[in-house]
């Protein structure tokens, strides 16, 4: 096993920049302390009913993720650099959008293969041609960072579809500053609330041009089963709009509405947490009760935004991911400034060869998995798992990349046995608007809490931790 | 406000009030049955205590004995019965969570804190002490449901549609408490008196919460037509069908303010009141108490399908 790099003591004097306080309060406090301090967060949580929902597990139908009350620091300096990449990334992957759903010019350069885009499963023909108002895709990105040393920031994943998780950033940082108003007074922390403001500008200055100066928006939903419903009614709640499923809209003369107690109410712009298949059974599956029949008639006729658009999701996908070095320097004629992490497509014989050579080593993700589902960590698997994967991975070699098992950093995190590092990623929340590009400082931290793991997945057990950028 | 943010807000309200309800009934039930039988006499005090809350076909239906452990599991705990105190809390809440954003956070809290303290109140059928912690966790639920309600909402739609719902199955409530006591009570003849009837009619008004209202408005011993009096038509007392139409006219009218036009719910509820307004405690007997019960309930259950179509669908 690497050794992971500590993000508060990988240094000789034991304290890296921005930590000085943080670490002199963990030293000065006692471990009941720190206990009580977690038991009221969670009260807390339960109480407003922070919860989730895990797919197949019948015994919990609702759980808490759980919270570490130890806070994650980035300095302004670092975060200066993060944000930058992030803007870099997120302007790529819309031109890349727009590109390869009209003239498809990366594709002819033959700098992306065709077949990965034209059939992959996230590629919608129905958009293809389509103008869409702002000519922009992803509004709303997340996109996975992890870091393996003082200077390196990774791209892990792009989230270009529905990407979730807002309302834990935004939680807790509030119940940090009900817990821990002192620590707050010490530091000069950047604040998160803005986020909903953020969003809620965003989404409207996307509204089709035919929308009045001040469009309706609203938020939808698949409905309180869905693993993610806290966060939309949260979401819903904190923009001030309607938080609707597609049993109260309806399409009329390719206008979009909602059933209200006064009748039927305009919307011009759709923020949608149900994915593509589901938005409307007459394009899409056609079973689908959660959406909207007629929806794509009235996307295409330009009289709703949909945020994100449909078929984003050939931008996110493991397969094109490892094309973004390309796709950034194509578009923009920019280096990254975030690096994308090693990745070996299966689809190519050589690398297949190379990752079942190497698969103690590796980490094989499903093409188009995703919160940690159907993934083969090598080092922790035993051989036995590794043959069953290797078989897979022959099989359909189209389905898999594989990525070096990452050093990811650590950070200090309240554990039963006490303060001890676990592994930490970070998902910052990029908003794309037509006027400008927006992010509230910070993000998600998810840790892993399980000794040595590196899923951070809260499916697969993982937590989340507060996020300071310190104001330089 | 969305139709099905509405229709959630409406039965959300409903489920707290048929909780609160029928933790009452069982209440009262409870308290005479633990009489001397020459105190309280009736020996179905248990499957009226189920008829009171309109469920007695389906008790029949699961074959199951009245006896006081059977009637106040199904009433209290069942998840057979979708009024049962339990499922009208887990339904509360599931329709509270699909609209919290209409919903104060402190509305929230009440009805999520009912939910999760239900985990504490498992197999305590037979447990008398157990049993009235219950009864009076769930009373403190629907009030403090009421009151941050009452305390936080602001006063647009979404307060109106949850008044309504409260009000409308209030008045359902009681109207078949009354109903069935007093049928019970008073099957042939109307001679009334003797220790027995005393505590059946106390029952009644405790069951409704107007024991002390009773003496404070009358200043009598209790009789069977002040009873009735008092419960459907004085308007002082909150739980009086006068009073809920009161509110639910005063709900209807706002509604039709704020949305600039008024249907067929405002004229139904319009004419019920009337009739409670002008109505005396005597011609309600001369035409049959019974009878008028009978009607009155039909007339609200048409209330509420008349919001239903006009605002909820």
């Amino acid at each position: 096993m690497v050794v992971a790099f500590d993000e508060m003591s990988a240094t000789s004097d034991g304290c890296r920049p921005g930590y000085e306080i943080l670490k002199r309060w963990l030293d000065a406090t006692p471990p009941e302390l720190l206990a009580t301090r977690r038991a009221e967060a969670e009260l807390l949580f339960r109480r407003v009913g922070i919860t989730f929902n895990v797919y197949g597990d019948d015994a919990g139908e609702e759980r808490l993720i759980p919270f570490d009350i130890i806070p994650r620091i980035l300095t302004g300096t670092e975060w200066t650099r993060l944000s930058k990449g992030l803007v870099q990334r997120t302007k790529a992957l819309n031109a890349f959008l727009a590109d390869i759903y009209s003239k498809g010019e990366i594709l002819r350069a033959g700098l992306v293969p065709e077949d990965l885009v034209y059939r992959n499963p996230y590629y919608r023909p129905e958009m293809a041609g389509l103008k869409l108002a702002h000519d922009i895709y992803v509004m709303i990105a997340g996109i996975d960072i992890v870091r393996v040393d003082p200077d390196t920031f990774y791209v892990l994943e792009d989230n270009a579809r529905t990407p979730s998780g807002v309302s834990y950033m935004l939680e807790n940082r509030e119940v940090m500053m009900r817990l821990f108003p002192d620590l707050f007074a010490e530091h000069r922390i950047a604040p998160v609330e803005n986020y909903p403001d953020a969003l809620l500008a965003t989404l409207k200055s996307v509204a089709p041009r035919s929308a009045p100066s001040d469009p309706t928006v609203a938020l939808l939903t698949p409905g309180p089963f869905n693993s993610a419903f806290y966060e939309h009614s949260f979401l819903a709640d904190k923009l001030g709009v309607e938080l609707v499923e597609g049993r109260d809209l309806l399409v009329r003369d390719n206008i979009v509405h909602m059933r209200t107690t006064e009748g039927p109410k305009r919307i011009d712009v759709l923020y949608r947490r149900l994915d593509d298949d589901f938005l409307d059974p007459l394009t899409f599956r056609p079973d689908s009760i959660l959406g909207v029949p007629g929806l794509m008639n009235a996307y295409r006729a330009g009289n709703i935004t949909l945020s994100n658009a449909v078929g984003t999701g050939v931008a996110d996908d493991k397969a094109v991911y490892s094309y973004m070095p390309e796709i950034v320097r194509f578009y923009l004629g920019e280096e990254p400034i975030l690096k994308n992490v090693p990745t070996w497509r299966c689809r190519e014989p050589d690398s297949l060869k190379y990752v079942l050579e190497h698969l103690d080593e590796m980490v094989v993700k499903e093409v188009a998995g995703s919160g940690g589902y159907g993934m083969l960590i090598g080092p922790a698997a035993d051989k036995k798992t590794r043959d069953e994967f290797a078989a897979k991975l022959k099989a359909n070699p189209d389905d898999f990349i594989a990525q070096p098992t990452l050093a990811l950093s650590t950070s200090p995190t309240f554990v039963d046995a006490g303060i001890a590092p676990r592994h930490v990623d970070l998902r910052p929340f990029v908003l794309t608007g037509s006027d400008k590009v927006r992010i509230v400082p910070g993000g998600l931290t998810r840790v892993a809490l399980k000794e040595g793991s590196l899923v951070v997945n809260s499916s697969q057990g993982g937590g989340t931790k507060d996020t300071w950028v310190l104001d330089a | 406000m969305l139709s099905r943010t509405a229709d959630n807000l409406f039965w959300l309200a409903r489920y707290v009030e048929r909780a609160e309800n029928t933790a009452r009934i069982v209440d009262a039930a409870n308290r005479l049955a633990a009489m001397p039988i020459s105190y309280a006499g009736s020996s179905n005090e248990w499957e009226s205590a189920v008829a009171a809350t309109g469920s007695l076909g389906l008790f029949k239906t699961l074959g199951k004995e009245a006896t006081s452990e059977n009637v106040i599991e199904f009433l209290a705990f069942s998840q057979e019965n979708p009024s049962s105190i339990r499922s009208c809390l887990e339904r509360a809440r599931v329709n509270a969570r699909t609209v919290r954003t209409a919903l104060t956070s402190e509305m929230w809290e009440a009805i999520n804190g009912a939910w999760l303290g239900l985990k504490n109140f498992r197999n305590i059928s037979h447990d008398r002490l157990r049993l009235n912690e219950f009864l009076t966790y769930v009373k403190e639920a629907s009030v403090r449901f009421d009151g941050s309600a009452y305390r936080t909402m602001l006063r647009n739609d979404a307060f109106f549609f949850s008044g309504l719902g409260t009000f409308i199955e209030r008045a359902d409530n009681t109207a078949r408490i009354l109903d069935v006591k007093y049928h019970l009570l008073l099957p042939e003849h109307e001679a009334v008196g003797g220790g027995l009837d005393f505590f059946q009619w106390s029952s009644i008004l405790r069951s409704v919460s107007a024991n002390t209202a009773y003496h404070w408005v009358y200043r009598e011993s209790l009789k069977p037509w002040l009873v009735a009096d008092l419960l459907v038509l004085n308007d002082q007392l909150p739980r009086s069908l006068a009073s809920c139409y009161d509110h639910i006219c005063a709900f209807l009218d706002e509604l039709s303010l704020a949305y600039g036009r008024q249907g067929p719910a405002q004229r139904v509820a319009r004419s019920t009141r009337n009739r409670l307004q002008n109505a005396t405690i005597q011609d309600v007997f001369q035409g049959g108490l019974h009878e008028f019960l009978t009607e009155f309930i039909g007339e609200n259950g048409r209330l509420g399908q008349a919001i239903t179509d006009q605002y909820l669908v």
